[in-house]
């Protein structure tokens, strides 16, 4: 029967093993992937600007991007390409809050120079490499 | 209750009921908001309710930890708490940077990130804060009598938690870097090191309430946080299938999360096991339901339904939808929720000397409010499930998939008010016991003489 040494050592041992894996797969993501799945050269100041406002914002507790967020409102991760520039730009300072279908956006007071930042973010999103994701619906009802 | 200083642990557990009942306010707002009653938009927009939702969540569950901490680690370590001024100046200031953050989402002070929202400066508080608990805690062991394992492995998962907090803090340029150490923070925690925690916590429930020799319950409280790291570690890539990086995260996160219920099975088998082993005769059975259904929810809502989305062609479609939400409520509610009820359950007879073991409302408010997150559990899966087939598989827009799945949005609020009676006459319980009293030490001893087995 195990013992309490036994038992610990195999906590303590896999525990080492796992994180060391965990680490060395960490750093290939960091120097070999990342760069390349998110076309991180083009990575720009609007694009650095974007970000800010995304998160100095709270987009996120809304709107989910790389399938990530909240689900109250759409997933924005190709909504560049869904929408394009012009309608994005749109919604920002929408007087009295963007209201598509019922649910209210916060009406921003965003310039101009920071709705293109937030556009070229949105823009540099949905260029990246995410793995599929989002899947092509099978049926288009909405085509 | 055996020292005067365990009394810190109830203002941590008083501030815990006091979020927790906030938390489920916010609740209602958004689910209401998700019905398309959001009258309240002017002044606590959908991401300011998030916001503080999620984010009260957190900390009234450090809370909890915290004042289980200060509860079990005097008792386990044999000694008075290292100093209770600094313990309670701890408390002061946690509870401050907590009014601060959740006032800051009002006006629109956050920063974004899902469960880390709080803004920089904040950060650095609720790390000196932290160090500050851990401090206390630390000293307290050193100068004590006795080193145990659960006190070991509980405080570890403390210091861990902390030292996880600091990756995400870190600025990066890059979205898919930043997200990237954002579930470090966010999955080594909940799926890692929390699970110490909620290991060491269990583990000292159930050597009290059950009587079962102490070096058996240590020793598969080994086994079951060995299992934890085994698979929780690589399982971080369960969040990373989609997110920027190579293909390699699909397969390794794809195998190890799928072992993450193993972990949480061991703690359920691991509990049963013992309070059948166990002599049955500890007159708390409150405490006993909760450290019972801690272990077996937490099973449920983490492991199965955690399970039931984690593979990579599962996850490809279910990713950002309210699946999430289905599994994220009762993995949180069964883990770490009812974890601090259980031993807010157990230790408040002990600190006031109140007896309430048994009583009708207790047991009222543990099964209203389970039936009820699982009744909400089930909203969410067939909200999810529904959004899932109508925008991801048959392409029909996120808002029109949105209004026909409102009407589970109204079944939600239907079981989110069961949930809260629930709640609600937990917290009766706990006011009726009053704050603790120096009578009360040394009492709660003559069920010790029930714990040897």
């Amino acid at each position: 029967m195990l013992s309490k040494k036994q038992a610990k050592m195999f906590f303590l041992g896999g525990t080492a093993v796992f994180f060391l894996i965990f680490i060395g797969m960490t750093v290939d993501t960091l120097v070999n992937g990342v760069p390349k799945y998110t076309h991180a050269s083009q990575i720009d100041d609007q694009v650095r600007l974007g970000r800010h406002l995304w998160d100095s914002n709270n987009c996120m507790g809304c709107h989910t991007i790389m399938g990530e967020g909240a689900y109250y409102a759409p997933e924005l991760t190709k909504v560049y390409e869904r929408r394009g520039p012009e309608y994005i730009k749109t919604t920002f300072n929408f007087p009295g809050g963007w209201r598509p279908n019922g649910r209210n956006m916060v009406e921003y007071n965003f310039t101009e120079q920071e709705k293109e930042a937030l556009v070229a973010f949105l823009k540099w999103v949905g260029e990246s490499d995410l793995n599929g994701f989002p899947p092509k619906p099978s049926v288009q009802l909405d085509k | 209750m055996k020292f005067k200083s365990q009394k810190v642990a109830y203002y941590f557990f008083a501030l815990s009921m006091l979020l927790f009942s906030l938390q489920i306010v916010y609740g209602f707002i958004m689910a209401f908001a998700h019905m398309g009653f959001d009258g309240l938009h002017e002044w606590i927009p959908f991401n300011a309710a998030t916001a503080t939702h999620k984010n009260l969540l957190v900390v009234w569950i450090l809370s909890g930890f915290m004042g289980a901490g200060y509860f079990i680690i005097p008792d386990e370590s044999d000694t008075e708490l290292w100093s209770v001024p600094l313990a309670l100046l701890q408390f002061y200031s946690f509870a401050i940077v907590g009014v601060i953050a959740v006032v800051g989402f009002h006006v629109g002070w956050f920063e974004g990130r899902k469960f880390l929202e709080i803004p920089r400066p904040l950060d650095y508080l609720v790390a000196l804060n932290v160090i500050l608990f851990l401090v206390i805690l630390l000293m307290t062991m050193f100068k004590g009598k006795k080193r145990t394992t659960t006190a070991w492995v509980l405080t570890s998962g403390l210091v861990f938690a902390a030292l996880l907090y600091l990756p995400g803090m870190i600025w990066f340029d890059n979205h898919t870097v930043d997200s990237f150490f954002r579930w470090w923070v966010v999955h080594l925690w909940v799926e890692g090191v929390w699970e110490l925690i909620m290991g060491g916590i269990l583990a000292y429930l159930l050597i009290k309430l059950t009587g079962v020799d102490r070096e058996v319950i240590e020793k598969w409280l080994y086994v079951i946080v060995g299992l934890t790291f085994l698979s929780g570690i690589l399982g971080t890539g369960h969040h990373y299938y989609f997110i920027g990086v190579p293909k390699y995260w699909l397969i390794v996160g794809g195998i190890f999360s799928s072992l993450e219920p193993l972990a949480f099975l061991g703690m359920t088998l691991f509990a049963i096991q013992m309070y059948r082993k166990g002599n049955k005769k500890h007159p708390n059975k409150l405490a006993i339901y909760w450290t019972l259904s801690t272990a077996v929810v937490s099973f449920l809502g983490a492991g199965l339904l955690g399970l039931a989305h984690t593979l990579p062609g599962v996850n490809l479609y279910t990713h950002g939808t309210l699946v999430t939400a289905m599994h994220g409520h009762l993995a949180f509610w069964g883990a770490y929720a009812s974890l601090v009820l259980a031993i807010i359950s157990y230790s408040m007879p002990l600190m006031t000397g109140r007896k309430i073991f048994d009583n009708t409302i207790g047991h009222m408010a543990f099964w209203f409010a389970n039936i009820g997150m699982i009744g909400m559990t089930m909203a969410f899966a067939a909200a999810g499930v529904a959004q899932v087939y109508m925008e991801r598989i048959m392409g029909l827009e996120f808002m029109k998939a949105q209004l026909e799945i409102e009407p589970h949005f109204f079944v939600l609020i239907i079981a989110a008010t069961v949930f809260s009676i629930g709640v609600t006459l937990f917290i009766i319980n706990f006011l009726k016991f009053g704050s603790p009293v120096d009578e009360a030490i040394g009492q709660g001893e003559e069920f010790s003489a029930l714990q040897t087995s």
